[in-house]
């Protein structure tokens, strides 16, 4: 810190503004190295101290056996890949995935398009929407049980329209009380994204569009759509992480096993963890990591690409 | 004409709310209602019976006795609720304390290798809890800290997402500003906390908060980390409920989403700021 303060205030003028092509700029990045690494430091020895490192640990016992001490190659992986439970699981997390995602992102893109044009009561509408946001899981479950048991609310107005009662929890149905969960939740989250998105696009490019006699559906595909997309790659990313997270749900719910079409990579993995099989888990864990990290590498590669199209 | 048009978006919009408002409006009113009328109306759900459920928009009577005894004749519940601040406060103190100076670094410093620490940190986030639940049992059992509250406390004082979020704050601050703070003789410390933290507050305040919802929300982390019944947080706390408590068990419920509500109701506008600043790109 001392050293920082004794540097004459001349050298950081000169590095910065002047922005020499060569010596200067590389100086002053050199500089800024030290004094960064200062910031960084106590962040960085927690993440290296808690996740880094023992995740290489973590890739090394994936290759060893449960003794740790001998090496074994690829078999845990085989192991784990051959595993009837976690090809279920796998099979399920990706369908969940691939219903909700698309769900999510039309069906609040759609609420944002009338939120935005709609102005007056705007600002209830999103408080509403990100409301299940901040409901804790405890109280969301108190609400799935009373709701969607075999005897409860939804059951009574299927019967009310003629139908039979279902128990949701404890049928397929389950996978989309799931869906339905994910949806209540990040409906908002996903709403204001896009309002940002919306709000960022001038509004001169519509009123130019109009000029030349654009319908409103024509600036929409033309204007709107291709702008949008360059929230997409995040907002994509972040629904991704928040679809894993109905694994909390499902668990105050239904517990370690609940129905089939439920029971996700989520539920494997802390199964496994509390047998501590720590060879299968390791193998997963570091599969599903290469898994999840590919998707998010080429998503982006896809988004980029189609960017510079445009 | 006119109006008709904007009459249909309206409408579609509020359905979407009532699937909100109704929800929430069912757990209030449970919390008030008598157990008698729970009776009448939930015993199906409740195991008591094979009567199909039923709800009225206002309960008949309202009492507080509910609340009464949750409050006043359920010590295991001030357990849950204290153990559930002392894992998530300090865990939010640690976001801030260890992830503000990390995220300024990470906007305001050019330094070699910047967007590859950006992209490990971006990386750390994505990961969800069961990837990486082995690396941590494997530290927190190392250190014995495994049945405490640092075994919360610690994995997620050191949370990405803070960081992430916080950095894309730090980045809207003009680097001029801070240039002109330097050449007046400011060290980096004092351009920090003089300029940087006043005019990121928003995205610490952001960051606190969606640390907050998240460590309040945590039940992957209670549930692997602690055996200890009497550590339990309220997010993982379910108590059987049965006809004759369910009054109580929606009190539970009411009183377990005041916290975050109340936060989001107060800092609506951080949280607002928070998700729209993680959708900005870089």
């Amino acid at each position: 810190m001392n050293a920082q303060r004794k540097t004459p205030p001349c050298r950081r003028q000169c590095g910065a503004a002047v922005r020499s092509p060569r010596g200067g700029r590389t100086r002053r990045a050199h500089g800024e190295g030290r004094i960064a690494l200062i910031f960084l430091a106590p962040s960085l020895v927690g993440v290296c101290g808690m996740f880094l490192l023992p995740t290489l640990d973590v890739v090394r016992r994936s290759f060893f056996s449960a003794m740790g001490n001998m090496f074994v190659g690829l078999d845990n992986y085989r192991t784990v890949l051959q595993n009837e439970s976690l090809r279920l699981a796998a099979a399920n997390t990706a369908r969940f995935i691939l219903v909700c995602i698309p769900l999510l992102l039309m069906l609040s893109l759609g609420a944002a398009l009338l939120l935005y044009r709609i102005g007056r009561l705007q600002n209830l509408f999103r408080t509403t929407y990100l409301l299940p946001l901040v409901v804790p899981v405890t109280s969301v479950v108190m609400i799935i049980q009373t709701v969607f048991q075999k005897n409860g609310l939804l059951s009574a107005l299927c019967v009310f329209f003629g139908g039979t009662r279902t128990d949701w929890l404890n049928s397929e149905y389950a996978f989309l009380v799931m869906v339905a969960c994910y949806l209540w939740k990040y409906f908002g989250y996903n709403v204001i994204l896009w309002l940002a998105g919306l709000a960022a696009i001038p509004e001169s490019y519509y009123e130019a569009a109009r000029m030349d006699g654009a319908s409103e559906t024509q600036s929409f595909f033309a204007i709107t759509l291709p702008l949008l997309k360059e929230t997409l790659f995040i907002t994509l990313v972040l629904a991704l992480i928040n679809s894993f997270k109905v694994f909390r749900e499902a668990y105050l719910v239904a517990g370690r096993y609940p129905n089939n079409s439920i029971y996700m990579l989520q539920h494997v993995l802390s199964n496994w963890f509390s047998n501590l099989d720590m060879q299968k888990i390791s193998a997963a864990s570091v599969l599903l990591m290469a898994v999840i990290l590919t998707a998010v590498f080429l998503t982006q590669l896809v988004l980029e690409r189609k960017k510079e199209d445009v | 004409m006119k109006q008709n048009r904007s009459l249909l978006p309206a409408l579609v919009l509020l359905v979407a709310a009532l699937l909100v408002w109704m929800p929430l409006w069912m757990l209030f009113t449970g919390a008030v209602t008598p157990t008698g009328e729970i009776r009448e109306r939930l015993s199906g759900v409740l195991g008591a019976s094979e009567e199909l459920a039923r709800w009225r928009l206002l309960p008949q009577r309202v009492t507080l006795s509910h609340a009464v005894e949750l409050l006043l004749d359920t010590p295991a519940f001030f357990r849950v609720f204290w153990n559930s601040c002392i894992q998530v406060l300090p865990a939010v103190a640690g976001q801030v304390l260890f992830g503000a100076p990390a995220a300024w670094a990470l906007a305001q410093f050019r330094f070699r290798g910047r967007r590859m620490l950006f992209r490990l940190y971006i990386v750390l986030m994505i990961l969800p809890f069961q990837v990486t639940v082995a690396s941590s049992y494997l530290v927190l059992s190392g250190v014995n800290l495994i049945d405490t509250p640092w075994a919360i406390i610690l994995p997620s004082a050191f949370s990405a997402f803070a960081v992430f979020i916080m950095t894309k704050f730090f980045a809207g601050i003009p680097r001029e500003m801070l240039e002109a703070a330097r050449i007046d003789g400011a060290g980096e410390w004092a351009v920090f906390f003089r300029i940087g933290l006043p005019l990121g507050l928003p995205g610490v305040l952001s960051a606190a908060l969606l640390g907050f919802l998240e460590g309040w929300n945590a039940v992957e982390q209670p549930v692997t980390f602690l055996k200890d019944a009497s550590l339990t947080p309220l997010s993982v706390f379910l108590p059987a409920t049965t006809v004759e408590n369910a009054g109580v068990s929606f009190v539970a419920a009411v009183i377990a989403l005041l916290p975050t509500v109340l936060a989001f109701l107060y800092g609506q506008q951080y949280l607002e700021q928070g998700i729209v600043a993680s959708g900005i790109k870089e």
